[in-house]
């Protein structure tokens, strides 16, 4: 992957200025660049890693694994087309092994998640089957640790 | 007990008279505020790779905690001989010619007890690392430095070695990538540097612990040139390229007769390098380059960073090829380095080392580190700005 893409994935908000110093490029560059990646639909937005677990949010997260019959000419792009428009749904992904499409879904409680499921997921024509399960806590997100670990003591003056 | 009175004539004189590293008084001032950026550190940030961690656990739990042979596990010289020949091109016999020690500062130790005779002079080349000095010393040596200029990126050349050969000349030191400078040494000047050695009948030790982190153009080892290999000893470890600092492994690879007589020495005072840290090695070397390319494009990026910042500042420095140094000219701010380092501390709480610990040429230079955080460089070079911008114009 580019350099100034592996850098603003670790950290969105870094200026282009501190961009152009890093990878010795001249600021402009940098720019458009950027403006290049964000028109071709390279960066699709910019987020920010939350720690939910620290805020007292009303919030579940479920992972469901969900079965389906693939459609002529379509494949599994239609239905998963289909299952993504759920605002519910925050993350679809295809996937090879026992099921087909892994899901990663939210609502404020439970049976809110366990609704969407029943009433919304399970009866989409196609869907044969889903496994639920809830998300406990996280400790690790986009590959940023969720809890800070202690510093171990570093010598601050080292030959 | 009236023990506490201090009886100089008890510490031998050459011990005596060795003053102290140059960064310790720094180093406890440093120590002793909070919230300091610290540029001062000769270590990576990084810790070790998991996966060597995680072999060195394993380890323990299989209980393998005894002795190894002298000269270091066979398992992990044979690892070393094949990994410095793919990256450095020298062929080493792992049976005899490649041994284990605890950091390279214990293989520059007894590598100069080894192959000094009371005193020969050793030339080495300032700025530079603050142990050479004091290890020639204590190997009753005579240290004789060389002291390299920014006009030549820090490098050193054949015209200044031949200057300093007299007919009592037995090694040279070459650091490069160097501390503090983060300088490498141009191809040319290291064949003709070497072409000195053979000339003269010298020993070269290649203080190669850098190398893997060389970011423009190639490193090459004073041992792989032609005629080198049997006067050189090749020294490196484990603590820069992998981030293993604290495990405390090196290892010095030569011809049989020296690398013997550096074991005979080893044998009777540290009898072999830590167990769990050679198989922590061994790990490290079952994919090294993996590790390696992580850690370098980093420092690489923060090398930019840094040459950039003071370039823009329009404060001198070099560009750094190597190793995770910078090493600006800070002289136009009328400061010593001493002062220049002691007051950037007080009034902004950024610590550099002042170039003079590394010898006295360093002074106008002070030793910027960027083994630490992006997050932390740019704040440091904001604070470093807001101060040059003070001192400059006063």
């Amino acid at each position: 992957m580019d350099e100034l893409l592996k850098l603003l994935k670790r950290n969105a908000l870094e200026t282009p200025e501190n961009l152009a110093r890093m990878l010795d490029m001249p600021v402009d560059e940098v720019k458009a660049k950027i403006e290049h990646y964000e028109q071709a639909g390279i960066i699709r937005g910019y987020q920010a890693v939350v720690n939910h677990d620290q805020l007292d949010l009303n919030m579940v997260t479920a992972v469901i694994e969900v079965k389906v019959t693939p459609e002529r000419e379509g494949g599994f792009n239609h239905i998963a087309d289909r299952i993504s428009r759920f605002e519910e749904v925050q993350s679809l992904y295809l996937m090879s092994g026992a099921f087909d499409l892994l899901l990663f879904v939210s609502g404020r409680t439970l049976k809110e998640v366990a609704f969407f499921v029943s009433d919304k997921l399970a009866t989409i024509p196609g869907v044969l089957s889903t496994a639920t399960h809830f998300m406990l806590k996280t400790y690790k997100d986009h590959g940023v640790l969720m809890e800070s670990q202690d510093e171990y003591e570093r010598l601050k003056v080292s030959p | 007990m009236s023990d506490s009175k201090s009886r100089p004539e008890r510490v031998a004189s050459h011990v005596r008279e060795m003053p102290p590293s140059g960064i310790r008084d720094f180093f406890d001032i440093v120590s002793s505020m909070k919230d300091v950026i610290s540029l001062g550190i000769g270590e990576p940030d990084f810790t070790t790779p998991w996966h060597i961690r995680e072999h060195a656990i394993f380890s323990l739990e299989r209980g393998i905690t005894s002795y190894t042979s002298n000269l270091g596990l066979l398992s992990l010289r044979e690892a070393l001989a094949d990994y410095v020949a793919r990256v450095f091109h020298v062929e080493y016999d792992p049976k005899r010619e490649i041994l284990i020690t605890v950091g390279v500062s214990e293989a520059l130790d007894i590598a100069m007890r080894a192959i000094l005779e009371p005193g020969d002079e050793v030339i080495y080349h300032e700025p530079c690392y603050v142990s050479y000095k004091p290890v020639i010393k204590l190997a009753y040596g005579v240290p004789v430095a060389i002291e390299s200029s920014a006009e030549n990126n820090f490098a050193i050349t054949a015209e200044e070695v031949a200057a300093k050969i007299t007919p009592r000349t037995r090694a040279l030191v070459l650091n490069y990538p160097n501390n503090p400078t983060g300088a490498a040494l141009p191809l040319e000047n290291l064949k003709a540097i070497c072409a000195l050695a053979v000339e003269h009948d010298l020993i070269v030790l290649a203080d190669d612990i850098y190398a893997e982190l060389t970011y423009d153009g190639v490193h090459t080892s004073a041992a792989s040139l032609p005629g080198m290999r049997e006067r050189t000893i090749f020294l490196h470890g484990f603590s820069k390229s992998w981030a293993m600092t604290g495990f405390r492994l090196g290892y010095a690879c030569g011809p049989a007769d020296l690398v013997g007589a550096m074991m005979k020495i080893h044998q009777y005072t540290m009898l072999c390098a830590p167990t769990l840290s050679q198989m922590a090695a061994v790990e490290a070397l079952k994919q090294p380059e993996a590790d390696i390319l992580e850690m370098k494009a980093e420092y690489q990026r923060r090398r930019n960073f840094v040459h950039a910042s003071f370039t823009e500042l329009g404060i001198p420095c070099p560009r750094p090829a190597g190793a995770f140094y910078a090493f600006p000219f800070v002289g136009d701010c009328g400061l010593s380095s001493r002062d220049f380092a002691y007051k950037l501390l007080e009034e902004e709480k950024v610590a550099a080392v002042p170039g003079t610990a590394f010898g006295s040429c360093g002074e106008g230079y002070v030793r910027c580190s960027y083994a630490t955080s992006m997050d932390d460089l740019k704040e440091a070079m904001t604070r470093i700005a807001r101060f040059v911008g003070r001192h400059r114009a006063s």
